[in-house]
């Protein structure tokens, strides 16, 4: 029934079972769709925050997504600018991921603020006191570089390359591209390394706050080297989990070895950079600020050493390690182990970066404030997830995305007998004739 | 926020502020017009020598 739409070379599934498949989805999207409408129109009553908790659920999501999301910047960083030309056979998927955490994140945003109709006051109405500003100012602009950069592959799809300024648009992009990369990696530099600083500059929480290099505290740095370290491993995960699912290999090893190796040797220096940026604060800036390390990881239900050691150690060091050596890096098993791990370890370091930052005490007579979502947070936190499976479903249906597919998954031609069969069936002309390819208009 | 809006102020936080943000806006707007007409020309290019 879509054929005509599927690219060139490549299988897919019938329509009912790809709408049957996303069924499930589409109905975990409409939970989320009407607790995002109660938030809107009922207001942030619907949430769990407090005055303690200012950020919650949603700003971890927020900044998990767009760690995760890194990989779009880093990998066409890599390829565009630093000439890992064997990344292009990934970077759509790259780039497909990246639109997805990106919109996610806006969207929560748009949850967050409580009134979306003034959402633009924050670009009309700047303090230009406030990181968040600049993070705005950057996650929109990056957010518009990354809609330049998919919009080339939907105008790639099969019927819409057919109209000839579509084409030539698309064409166009691709040559100027490594302008709109430089853009999206300065940005991202600048947001990543913000959201980091906000928790860094908070003087008064010593949990988060960090020692300064002139004004940037050192969770700027660290947040854009987490990010460019982790984001890629973002990418190999749901590209290995794509071809769970579609049954294919998609993106041949070398590629996914050569992307893990970046991002393992990233991970490790990031590794040593955390590792480094602990102990200074655990003995130097704890100790000047009156307190004692035990104050941040006792007396409390959650948070305990155990979450230093699984950030730092199990999901920080080892990892990276694993990437790192070629041996394990070329191990399936091994790879996929350590890409978890990865991705655990970013998103359980933005999760200590928000929400334990709010619930050590910081007055002696305050108790720890431990948070626990509401529904509606949990609902509108999973929405963004079931949003990226439907865009990355309909993307790899009908867009080509993975440049290797038709050389890794040749169609067999049918038997001669089924050819024979359905000859008399098929008018020469007819789109099926041509496996749906219809003919150009122009031609 | 424009250097002409009641609310701005010249110093080197609203200029780096808004001028980082109307710098990386510009490219990406020139690039994306630049990417359109040529487009447009390419089309019409194409299109007369279909013609003739």
């Amino acid at each position: 029934m879509d054929a005509a739409l599927i690219p060139k070379g490549a299988k897919r599934c019938p329509l009912w079972q790809f709408l049957a498949g996303l069924t499930p989805v589409a109905l975990i999207l409409l939970w989320g769709v009407y607790a995002m409408l109660l938030c809107w129109m009922k207001g942030l009553n619907q949430t769990n925050m407090n005055n303690a908790y200012g950020f919650a659920l949603w700003i971890w999501a927020d900044l998990a997504v767009i760690a995760l999301g890194g990989g779009a910047f880093f990998s066409g960083f890599l390829k565009y600018l630093v000439g890992k030309d064997e990344l292009k056979n990934i970077i759509n998927y790259a780039v497909l991921i990246g639109f997805v955490c990106y919109s996610s994140a806006l969207l929560i945003l748009a949850i967050d603020i409580g009134q979306p109709l003034r959402g633009w006051f924050i670009f009309w109405h700047a303090n230009i006191h406030s990181m968040l500003t600049e993070v705005a100012f950057c996650l929109t602009c990056y957010f518009f570089v990354l809609t330049i950069e998919y919009l080339p592959l939907m105008l790639e799809n099969r019927q819409l390359d057919r109209i000839p300024f579509f084409h030539k648009l698309s064409h166009n992009m691709h040559e100027i591209m490594a302008i709109f990369a430089a853009t999206g990696a300065f940005l991202s530099f600048f947001h990543q390394g913000s959201l980091g600083g906000v928790a860094g500059v908070l003087f008064g929480r010593p949990f988060g706050f960090r020692e300064h290099i002139l004004i940037w505290p050192f969770t700027f740095f660290l947040f854009t080297w987490s990010a460019a370290a982790y984001g890629p491993c973002f990418t190999i995960m749901i590209t290995k989990i794509t071809e769970k699912i579609t049954r294919k290999k998609l993106v041949k090893d070398n590629v996914i070895w050569l992307l893990a190796k970046i991002s393992g040797w990233m991970m490790l220096t990031y590794a040593v950079a955390k590792t480094l940026d602990t102990i200074y604060w655990a003995s130097v800036t704890v100790p000047e600020k009156g307190f004692a390390l035990s104050y941040f990881y006792t007396n409390n239900a959650l948070y305990g050493y155990w979450i230093l050691f699984v950030e730092l150690v199990l999901c920080g060091w080892v990892p990276a390690l694993l990437l790192v050596s070629r041996k394990t890096r070329e191990n399936n098993k091994i790879l996929w182990l350590a890409v978890i791990l990865g991705v655990i370890g970013v998103s359980l370091n933005r999760w200590v970066m928000v929400l334990q930052v709010l619930a050590v005490p910081v007055l002696p007579f305050l108790q720890w404030v431990l948070y626990y979502p509401s529904w509606q947070e949990v609902a509108t936190t999973i929405l963004p997830v079931a949003y990226g499976i439907i865009l990355i479903s309909l993307s790899y249906r009908y867009l080509p995305i993975f440049p290797q597919e038709a050389e890794l998954n040749p169609i067999e031609p049918p038997p001669v007998a089924e050819a024979q069969e359905a000859g008399p069936e098929i008018e020469p002309d007819s789109p099926e004739a041509s496996g749906g390819d219809l003919q150009p208009a122009q031609a | 926020m424009f250097p002409f809006s009641f609310e701005w102020i010249w110093d080197l936080g609203h200029m780096v502020f808004h001028g980082g943000l109307w710098y990386a806006l510009t490219i990406i707007g020139l690039g994306m017009t630049y990417c359109v007409i040529k487009a447009v020309l390419d089309t019409q290019k194409d299109n007369g020598s279909h013609h003739h």
